[in-house]
């Protein structure tokens, strides 16, 4: 009921398929997806395993809501340790895949050990099988996707894998399903290449059955009604998808420009939502073609966009003439904003290789601005970079980066280090603009000061989705809390990333939360499953969760230390906009952070909040 | 008054909830691959169109049918399946030239819309309402008033009885 109870162990060097019964104690502690897995995860693998060796384990998991008529029922995530940040990754993905791997019968799918030459998995309900990837290996996830349907006969078979980047491993290489939904960050994908595993393609044909199928139908429909009826997921993101935020967050004074030394983008319009509807000049068509939901959702905010075919990134290309995913507000802030490009039909393109080959477009972005300015600087030359004018705004530039490091070529070899280490590598780790070694997204920490604590502190390193404070701090979602202010944002900060480890482990999608609080989400949870959830319950899930990533990363040699923000943050105050004159208030924050969460000034839970929590 | 689902693929997003309300109410459980309507995603054309058994009125299913287990409901039109008569022989799932009959493995039996005996879970369960069950007769009225107003605009723009320009 709500969970299928079974789980999927692959061991790719003994080439082994294994069925086994989901542990039902930790399903009624941890309930599922990230939390299910990640205890999984820790139970499983030492903290200090290599991220690319194969003693690391890489975990597919779906919540008890996936595959159900919840609104964005269909998500799952993938956990492991990544091999960006060296810490717990788990990354979250929507499309159809979710869903399909639990209509054949699996709450996750644990992959072990690495295959002795490129494989790749079929799930066919309860059948799983390990087939040669020679023909797809060193091919992009589109041409796998593709093939891997045409190979088993069955079009409706869905697929997640890794492009040319994830087995050059990339260590910001993702694993893409459905051709462009990502569980983007932190390197699942390398992961997933290191163990020379190309893609898994699932098909299900099994039905999920939940506790209480009146009350579910009863839950759900309330919850629906919720979404459709507020302002943000009823109207906002099914007409601009995430992109609503361009302007608004430029407003703000807190759209990393270049590399954040700005906080605004003077070319912010014309790579917006609005910008994506309005038609071209060139064609007389818009970039954007229609939204497009995941399963089981009723926003819709995902974008399908089309580019010009007359434009210089195309023109020669006609496999790139058809639609897919566009832009969505990180991918359009982290290649355009932060590079200082403005050209939206290029972002378009980059962000459609960045599908194509799997690569986390704000990671990606985030590493060549820091390249641009490593160029403006003088540190990186043009012989350096094979040829590339590496400049801010040059989308020529953008472009060449994406194709190298998609097939981790040339100059994209060392883009594929991700900032931290490029930087680090040339001298000036300070123009790294990333927690943990991950870069972060589209929210400057001095504008939007909630968020900046949310980055540091963020299990998984840089990351707006552990804690997306923008809720509360620009949108007065639950409840309007300043921007500018540091007051209160340490319990802000953490009511929203122990709710929103909650919402992760069940199966929908965190979008949900612009209308939905847990009290929303806790019936529906409760109607599908045993185990009385209520939102009280799922509050304490959350903090659960969060601790034991946390001791996790403290296993595996995190410290104090490591919860920081880049010395631009700290140092070089906002030149424009409502921040003018601010540096992010982090060291005020840190301490009362850590107070809040039973944790000893050097960032441990203490005894007794391990032993609160029960962990 | 004959009623029909009525699509309109311009509105569907892909979510999805037409297929899980229909697996849910035909076999209680949460299961697309037994909806009797099936949403597909022409991904390159960014298109995605729900298609469902528009209930013919001679239906081919029905005279192919060796062991009449397809009957007609009389009110309704609707082309409904008997279980305890279907052999599976799966003759329908041919003639049926939409393919909008389906053969179901676990049950040996074929599976189809039977419109919920009158109010479709589908079209409730459609956030976007794309999928709507109607009039039969005035299905086409909705697209007929766009073309109208289109039609309407340019004869005011170009057509004979344009209003003269006032100074």
């Amino acid at each position: 009921m709500g969970w299928t109870g079974k789980i999927l162990r692959i061991n790719l060097t003994n080439r082994t398929v294994k069925s086994e019964p989901t542990n039902k104690d930790w399903a009624l502690k941890y309930l599922g997806q990230r939390g299910l897995a990640t205890k999984y995860l820790v139970e499983e693998v030492d903290a200090k395993v290599d991220p690319l060796g194969p003693d690391n384990k890489l975990i597919m998991a779906t919540g008890p809501l996936t595959g159900t008529a919840a609104s964005t029922g269909g998500r799952y995530s993938v956990i492991t340790k990544g091999p960006l940040t060296n810490a717990i990754a788990c990354s979250n993905s929507g499309g159809y895949f979710g869903a399909e791997m639990k209509f054949a019968g699996w709450d996750m799918v644990i992959m072990e050990g690495k295959a002795s030459s490129p494989v790749y998995v079929t799930i066919f309900d309860d059948k799983a099988e390990i087939h040669d990837a020679k023909d797809i290996w060193g091919t992009s996830i589109w041409h796998a996707d593709e093939w891997i349907k045409k190979r088993h006969q069955d079009p409706m078979i869905h697929v997640a894998g890794i492009g040319i980047a994830g087995e050059k491993l990339v260590l910001y290489s993702a694993v893409v399903n459905d051709l462009h939904r990502a569980a983007g960050r932190s390197g699942v994908g390398a992961v997933m290449g290191s163990k020379n595993l190309k893609a898994v393609a699932v098909r299900g044909t099994g039905g999920v059955k939940v506790r209480d199928g009146k009350a579910f139908l009863a839950a759900t429909a309330a919850g629906k009604k919720v979404l459709q009826g507020n302002g943000v997921t009823g109207a906002g993101l099914p007409t601009y998808g995430t992109q609503v935020l361009m302007n608004v967050i430029n407003e703000a004074g807190a759209m990393p420009t270049r590399n954040s030394r700005d906080v605004q983008f003077e070319g912010a319009h014309d790579i917006s939502a609005e910008a994506m509807a309005t038609p071209r000049k060139t064609d007389g068509k818009p970039n954007l073609l229609t939204n497009q939901a995941c399963f089981g959702c009723t926003i819709a905010c995902g974008r399908i966009s089309k580019i010009d075919e007359t434009h210089f990134t195309i023109k020669n290309k006609p496999e790139y003439w058809k639609a897919s995913g566009g832009l969505e507000y990180e991918a359009a802030w982290a290649l355009g904003s932060n590079t200082g490009v403005k050209d939206l039909d290029a972002l378009t393109y980059v962000n459609f290789i960045c599908n194509e080959q799997a690569l986390d477009p704000i990671s990606f972005g985030a590493t060549v601005s820091a390249a641009m300015e490593l160029y403006e600087i003088g540190v990186l030359t043009k012989e350096m970079t094979g040829g590339i004018e590496l400049k801010f705004g040059s989308a020529e530039a953008l472009v060449k980066c994406v194709e190298l490091t998609g097939k981790g070529e040339g100059f994209g070899k060392e883009l594929g280090l991700g900032s931290a280490r490029l930087t680090a590598k040339y001298g000036h780790p300070e123009l790294s603009m990333a927690s943990k070694g991950q870069e972060f997204p589209a929210y400057d920490g001095r504008g939007i000061q909630g968020i900046g604590l949310a980055y540091a502190t963020s299990n998984r390193g840089g990351c707006h989705l552990r804690g997306y404070t923008i809720s509360s701090e620009i949108f007065g979602i639950p409840e309007k809390t300043d921007p500018l202010t540091t007051v209160g944002k340490p319990a802000l900060v953490k009511a929203f990333q122990d709710a929103t480890a909650a919402v992760d482990s069940s199966g929908v999608c965190v979008f949900t939360t612009f209308a939905w609080t847990l009290n929303d989400i806790a019936p529906q949870l409760d109607a599908a499953i045993e185990g009385g959830w209520t939102a009280d319950k799922l509050v304490e899930l959350g903090e659960r969760i969060w601790n034991m990533e946390r001791q996790f990363n403290n296993r595996a040699g995190f410290t104090a230390k490591d919860d920081s923000l880049p010395p631009r943050f700290l140092k070089e105050a906002a030149k424009t906009g409502p921040a003018t004159g601010k540096v992010s208030g982090l060291e005020t924050m840190l301490p009362e952070y850590y107070a809040l969460r039973g944790w000893t000034k050097d960032g441990v839970p203490t005894n007794e909040t391990v032993s609160r929590l029960g962990l | 008054m004959l009623k029909a689902l009525v699509i309109d693929p311009g509105k569907c997003t892909g979510c999805k909830q037409c297929e899980m309300a229909c697996s849910y109410e035909n076999e209680l459980e949460f299961n697309v691959s037994k909806s009797r309507i099936r949403v597909f995603d022409f991904h390159e054309q960014g298109k995605m169109v729900p298609y469902t058994c528009t209930q013919c009125a001679e239906a081919w299913c029905q005279q192919a049918c060796p062991v009449n287990a397809i009957t007609t409901d009389a009110a309704s039109g609707v082309k409904i399946v008997h279980e305890n008569l279907c052999v599976g022989c799966k003759v329908c799932t041919i003639a049926c030239p939409f393919g909008t009959i389906n053969y179901n493995a676990s049950t040996g039996k074929v599976i189809k819309c039977d419109l919920c005996q009158g109010s479709p879970a589908c079209a409730e369960a459609c956030p976007t309402a794309a999928i709507t069950y109607q009039d039969v007769e005035q299905a086409g009225f909705d697209k007929m008033k766009m073309w109208a107003a289109k039609s309407g605009a340019a004869s005011e723009s170009h057509g004979a009885n344009a209003p003269v320009a006032k100074h």
